[in-house]
């Protein structure tokens, strides 16, 4: 019985602490299934429909990392996190990687002990107010109540924008999105700062969204992408490459609808190697020669998993900014396929 | 002149009372309005109500059952209140969370099985054999819920014979005392190791199974009720045995049952939560997969205890020393006074606090939505952030509401049945 073994080991905690364990990118093939840390609800960025399927922005790099080492999108085991519980889960190995709007900072880099391995969605900290408020910048908020998530960069931020603009407000703690939402539009705080994208989707679903406005203040960087624990480099390059294999696709011009044309061979070396079809970046990896296909095939090029979870498109309805690609004058940049 | 004194020669057929002392108004008057007061807060309570009513009422009342999202309860003329859709379009996940839909006749057939395995013990009219299979339910349930072999649940079960017969020949050999210690080591040697041996070892030769159902799939109300009655029928004995060590004369065990209630008792059920999610995962060799249901049922289940001991402990502290001087004098045996005299009068007493307790816990269980189990509160979460119901919040909490009252509320009614049949004062 599963239990009696697991209680076993329990006992034999002492002895067995210090043996090393095998790598991730082995655990995880070895489970046939990858523990993702997600958010327990974001809209456009990870939630189950009602069927139990988990979709969104977040979801896609999960279902991305599993097509490309297991070749399978669906074998994902989704843990939903709370901001709190996030990093202890994923130190403690309770997840083998993380996918939950994080905020890339150095102390999270540095001193929690997690790799940051790129950056799927390029945000900022704003503020929403009701448009009644009569506030048309965020220099005029001396003295309001903000809600605000607890746990967060937004927090420090919001207390490092108010302290250089020698400004007072009171914060009101909140926990969730839904909370904050709750909160703010029972009038419990003027003010609600998250990040940018999470306050358009949540204005998006107001009933009375024009009675609302986002401040043009962006008070803060948010560089929000998936981690790893440090210390693992193979797990890391094959979660680092998955996401730049969709970045780096929508720029070669790959997507799902041309991708089994373009798998029987091109004459663009670059595209070639990226398919499988030259080299060995595959094996590099560790994984197989055909993973970036797989990865493509399930959550489609960076551009189109955008727009089928946040894009103009969506509910959601944000334009792509500064997470455009390089050549269309965002931030989006692929190191080379070589 | 003569006044012939009037006299009635028939009997006056029968009258019906006098409109003010019959039916509902008889009852208005004597138990409303039968004094000032009484009066005037009658009044205020039902104007009260009234005013509840009228503004929930059409809130509630919405001609939305059908809507597919929160815009199109929004942009619906029709629909300016609550929007039933939700409970519509979410109704299997808020009762069984990921649980695969093509499998949710297990956790029906389970729930049922559970109403007949908890009869006999809840109502002593029925048959005394019904018992047998309530012996048997807690491994079937496993079995059903999480399916796979079914040897290992059979197994596992074997490790009561397997005391029990050990128990039984070693008194003879080794005396009393040596014989329950080894007869508890030996089931919990067989748990630990020889269960998942001779199980694995059948199971390759006869595999008899069902389609496994991982925990993470377990949510909604499912998740609740599989915590929360495992929680209650595990606490209460566990709890037993701790007020009794409690209470005795042996300083180790009394010192043991003391240290681990006040512990449990001094500490946040959220805290043992916690621990349970995060902080074993530090302890554990990396790699270990203990399920998070299984951890989480080990807290509750501590934790209910504790509370579960101080309460019978009030009930032993109710007996009179008579009752223990009593079954002394009878000439019995410790645990023959503690089963025979002293635990049915000491339970009876405990009733109200019992059930209390479970109340408690079955309602507790909704703090495992913080450690990202998704139970139904913490299924709203997750259903805020889809696009198609982010911003619905009432329409889910009441409902949820609506389901945990119609547990407690029925555990409440059965404790107020037993308290009445076990009444024996005047």
């Amino acid at each position: 019985m599963k239990k009696s073994v697991l209680l076993g080991t329990f006992a034999a905690v002492g002895v067995m602490a210090g043996a090393a364990s095998a790598g991730t990118l082995d655990d995880v093939i070895a489970n046939d299934v990858l523990k993702c840390g997600v958010s327990t609800g974001q809209a456009g960025f990870a939630a189950p429909d009602e069927n139990g399927r988990w979709e969104g922005f977040d979801v896609a790099v999960c279902r991305a990392v599993a097509a490309a080492v297991l070749g399978d999108q669906d074998k994902v085991q989704y843990v939903p996190l709370s901001s709190k519980v996030r990093f202890t889960a994923l130190s403690s190995g309770e997840i083998d990687m993380l996918s939950r709007a994080t905020t890339w900072t150095l102390s999270r880099d540095a001193d929690l002990g997690f790799t940051f391995l790129g950056v799927n969605y390029y945000d900022g900290q704003g503020f929403m107010v009701r448009k009644d408020l009569g506030v048309g910048s965020a220099t005029e908020l001396d003295g309001a109540t903000i809600c605000i998530t607890t746990g967060t960069t937004t927090e420090l931020n919001l207390a490092d924008y108010f302290r250089s603009n020698g400004m007072s407000y009171e914060p009101v703690p909140i926990e969730t999105s839904a909370e904050a939402r709750g909160q703010y539009l029972s009038g419990a705080c003027d003010v609600y700062t998250t990040d940018a994208s999470a306050l358009a989707a949540q204005r998006a679903t107001f009933e009375n969204g024009d009675e609302h406005m986002v401040l043009p203040e962006i008070i803060s960087k948010e560089p929000l992408g998936p981690l790893v624990r440090e210390g693992d480099e193979p797990w890391g390059d094959v979660v680092r490459w998955t996401l730049n294999a969709m970045i780096a696709a929508e720029e070669l011009g790959i997507n799902r609808g041309n991708l089994e044309e373009l798998a029987k061979g091109t004459n663009n070396p670059e595209v070639n190697r990226f398919m499988g079809t030259e080299g060995n970046i595959g094996e590099m990896l560790g994984l197989e020669a055909n993973w970036a296909v797989n990865v493509i095939a399930a959550v489609g090029n960076y551009g189109e998993a955008f727009e089928e979870h946040i894009g103009e498109e969506t509910a959601i309805g944000l334009s792509r900014g500064l997470n455009a690609q390089w050549t269309q004058g965002g931030l989006m940049y692929s190191p080379p396929f070589r | 002149m003569s006044s012939e004194p009037y006299v009635r020669t028939e009997m006056l057929s029968e009258q019906p009372a006098p409109l003010g002392q019959t039916g509902i108004l008889r009852w208005m008057r004597e138990n409303l309005f039968s004094t000032i007061p009484n009066a005037i807060i009658s009044t205020l309570a039902f104007l009260f109500v009234v005013l509840i009513l009228s503004k929930l009422l059409p809130w509630v009342l919405q001609p939305s059952w059908n809507s597919e999202s929160i815009s199109m309860c929004n942009d619906d003329p029709n629909i300016t209140g609550a929007c039933w859709g939700v409970i519509r379009t979410r109704f299997n996940q808020l009762m069984f969370g990921f649980y695969p839909s093509e499998l949710q006749w297990r956790p029906i057939v389970t729930f049922i099985m559970m109403l007949v395995a908890i009869a006999p013990v809840l109502f002593d009219k029925l048959p005394r054999k019904m018992l047998a299979f309530s012996a048997i339910y807690p491994f079937l349930a496993v079995w059903l819920l999480w399916g796979g072999s079914i040897w290992g649940p059979i197994m596992a079960f074997a490790g009561f014979p397997i005391g029990f017969f050990a128990n039984k020949y070693l008194k003879d050999v080794t005396g009393e005392l040596a014989a329950m210690i080894i007869a508890v080591l030996a089931t919990i040697i067989w748990w630990l190791y020889g269960a998942s041996l001779v199980s694995g070892a059948l199971a390759s030769v006869i595999p008899l199974g069902i389609t496994a159902v991982k925990s993470s799939d377990f949510g909604g109300l499912m998740l609740s009720i599989t915590i929360g009655v495992s929680g209650i029928a595990l606490s209460l004995p566990i709890g037993v045995v701790l007020a009794l060590g409690r209470q005795s004369d042996m300083f180790i065990i009394k010192i043991l049952s003391v240290g681990f209630i006040e512990f449990i008792r001094g500490v946040p059920l959220i805290t043992l939560l916690f621990v349970a999610s995060v902080l074993l995962n530090f302890f554990l060799p990396p790699g270990t997969n203990f399920d998070l249901i299984l951890r989480v049922i080990i807290m509750v289940t501590i934790f209910a205890s504790a509370y579960m001991a101080e309460v019978i402990r009030g009930g032993l502290a109710g007996l009179p020393t008579g009752q223990y001087e009593a079954a002394d004098a009878l000439g019995l045996d410790y645990w023959q006074s503690m089963r025979l005299i002293i635990m049915p009068q000491a339970l009876k007493i405990s009733i109200p606090g019992i059930v209390g307790t479970f109340i408690g816990l079955f309602k507790d269980t909704t703090l495992v939505s913080l450690i990202g189990l998704l139970d139904p509160v913490g299924l709203i979460v997750t259903i805020q952030g889809t696009i198609e119901w982010n911003g619905i919040v009432w329409e889910l909490y009441m409902f949820i509401a609506l389901m945990f009252w119609v547990f407690t509320f029925s555990m409440s009614r059965y404790s107020m049945y037993l308290e009445n049949k076990l009444k024996t004062t005047h």
